[in-house]
């Protein structure tokens, strides 16, 4: 097996016992990307010279040895909407495609002080606004397992190069499925954490309220890991939830036996792609065997998740993306005839479509004569979708559905109608409105060899049970450890 | 009441955004599509239902007011368009 095939823990053992350093594992990275990533565009930034300097470093710890930090000389790759100090963040955005970070992003600096080496910055839907990371300013981002597909978005960058081990993992970010959905699509693990459990400080704000950052890996295995990291209570964000952090590697135990899993009906409809159903189905056959019993349970307001977050998350966004005027930082067009020109010029030319069609619609729906019928009848929504989940966790510990209703689209294909795109996260979204936990695993291909994924869903705080659930279905199938031919 | 392209003008200028004739008519379209399959949710009758803001129980997370530098000035200046070495530099506001 080559370095860059290997995962966090594969990789740990080796640099702990000095059998490779971390100089050769971050070149094997360096040297991948370079071969490769010409062909999928899952890099806005490399950096070369960074990582280097830090794989010197850490070999040196290594040397010295003692207590050594977690993820001492392993690289890691990051959504180009978290900051780095010192780098571009760019958010695949003409607004920001010069932007240099003058502060690091808790999660980063806890990446760091664990040992790891950043690789570079990974492409993605612009403002994470999208679902096939075609929306990007740097170009889109192609499936590894088929170079005519989409990743998915718009974590597309984080999925697709995980899945190509142009790097060891990954950290995306998840809105409405932006983490789980290009997992689905690439056959890698994606989780998205309980609002809350990750510091959202230095993640630059599409939907305040459903924003999460997550980690996209080869297994589920390295997800623990990562989370260990990067959850806990940040006196930056006051939106972080102050509940202890467990050892979420205690969860990563066979054993699901009398573990009650929900499947919802309304996650079985037309339009839910065969392939797709039938794994899902072999998927629960599997859990069945291990003593898991499997209960038909509801979600009823199931078919409203949609209209509820375009709704939500456009308002929240058309806020968010205020600041980006062209005055402090980023990109600022022609003044033309004076400072409110200059406004619209900057915005005008510094979005691209899909965060200007976000935009006006978040602003619409929160506009005087609007606001009711609209904003507050999707949060009244919302609240109704949320008690939907904490009636179903009174009956079961897991909620098991497909993650997307098709695998890999071709690019181009959905492009030209935004709400055939918006309905790709119809299986996702829910998990975003209700705040709870989700992952999504790979549970098998279609005939065509695309990937397809299951997702996980727990209550909040409960990451413990996804963990036990997605490992024991890991270490019971082989799908995750399978790799695209490139 | 359908969006119409009198809308689309007035929501630009609240965004700060700016459409041509041939844009404006397409994302009037495009809003119109979006605006029709969002009214579902009037199927649910929510009269009695508090709205969720956010879904933690978290009220008045609240910090010391205390003074304290994060970093240097000069840093926060680094990504600016047009600097004169203490102010940010905009078009005439004023007339």
């Amino acid at each position: 097996m080559k370095l860059f095939q290997l995962t966090i823990h594969e990789l740990q053992v080796l640099l702990k016992n000095r059998e490779v350093t971390s100089i050769d594992v971050t070149k094997s990275f360096l040297n991948r990307i370079k071969n490769v990533d010409k062909n999928i565009n899952s890099y806005i930034t490399v950096t070369e010279d960074y990582a280097m300097k830090q794989a010197v470093k850490a070999d040196k710890k290594f040397k010295k040895g003692g207590d050594l930090p977690s993820l001492l000389g392993i690289p890691i790759a990051i959504k180009d909407l978290i900051c780095i100090e010192g780098l571009k963040t760019t958010c695949a955005s003409k607004m920001l495609q010069n932007f240099v970070s003058s502060y690091n992003a808790t999660v980063i600096t806890k990446l760091q002080k664990n040992g790891a080496i950043i690789l570079g910055k990974l492409n993605m839907d612009e403002f994470a606004m999208g679902s096939s990371n075609e929306n990007s300013y740097f170009g889109s981002t192609r499936n590894p397992w088929n170079l005519e597909t989409v990743s998915g978005g718009s974590s597309g960058g984080p999925a697709a190069a995980t899945a190509a081990d142009l790097c060891v993992a990954s950290l995306g970010s998840d809105t409405g499925g932006s983490i789980r959905q290009p997992a689905s699509f690439c056959g890698i693990v994606g989780l998205k954490p309980t609002y809350g459990r990750v510091s959202r400080f230095g993640l630059v704000a599409f939907a305040s309220s459903l924003d999460q950052i997550g980690p996209m890996t080869k297994d589920v295995k390295d997800a623990a890991l990562l989370m260990n990291i990067i959850c806990g209570k940040d006196q930056f964000d006051s939106t972080s939830a102050d509940t202890p952090v467990p050892d979420f590697t205690k969860s990563l135990v066979i054993n699901v036996k009398g573990m009650k899993i929900g499947i919802p009906k309304e996650f079985f409809i037309e339009g839910l792609n065969q392939e797709v159903e039938n794994k899902i189905k072999e998927a629960i056959k599997v859990y069945k065997n291990l003593g898991a019993e499997c209960i038909d349970i509801s979600l009823p307001h199931t078919e409203y998740a949609v209209a509820t977050y375009y709704i939500l998350a456009s308002a929240e966004a058309s806020s968010n993306l205020a600041r980006y005027d062209g005055v402090k930082y980023g990109y600022r067009a022609d003044s033309g005839k004076g400072l409110m020109e200059m406004y619209r010029n900057t915005r005008d030319k510094g979005f691209g479509e899909e965060v200007k069609r976000r935009i006006m619609l978040g602003t619409y729906v929160l506009s005087a004569g609007y606001y009711d019928a609209y904003y507050l009848k999707a949060q009244k929504v919302r609240t109704l979708i949320k008690k939907d989940f904490d009636d179903a966790f009174n009956k079961c510990d897991v909620i098991i559905t497909p993650t997307a209703p098709y695998p890999a689209f071709k690019l181009g294909e959905k492009v030209e109608d935004p709400l055939q795109m918006y309905l790709s996260d119809i299986f996702t979204i829910s998990a975003n409105l209700g705040g709870i936990p989700s992952i999504s695993i790979p549970c098998g291909f279609t005939n065509n060899g695309l990937p397809i994924g299951m997702q996980i869903m727990a209550k909040h705080f409960d990451e413990e049970s996804i963990f036990r659930s997605a490992f024991s279905f890991q270490q019971n199938t082989d799908h995750h450890s399978k790799k695209p031919d490139l | 009441m359908e969006i119409t392209e009198k809308d689309v003008e007035h929501v630009s200028s609240l965004a700060n955004l700016k459409f041509n004739d041939e844009t404006k008519k397409n994302i009037t379209t495009q809003l119109k599509k979006i605006l029709a399959y969002v009214k579902k949710l009037n199927e649910l009758d929510t009269t009695d239902i508090q709205p969720t803001s956010h879904v933690l129980p978290l009220q008045n997370v609240f910090k010391d007011d205390l003074i304290k530098t994060i970093f240097d000035k000069e840093i926060s200046f680094q990504n600016a368009p047009r600097f004169d070495k203490r102010h940010y530099q905009v078009p005439k506001i004023i007339e």
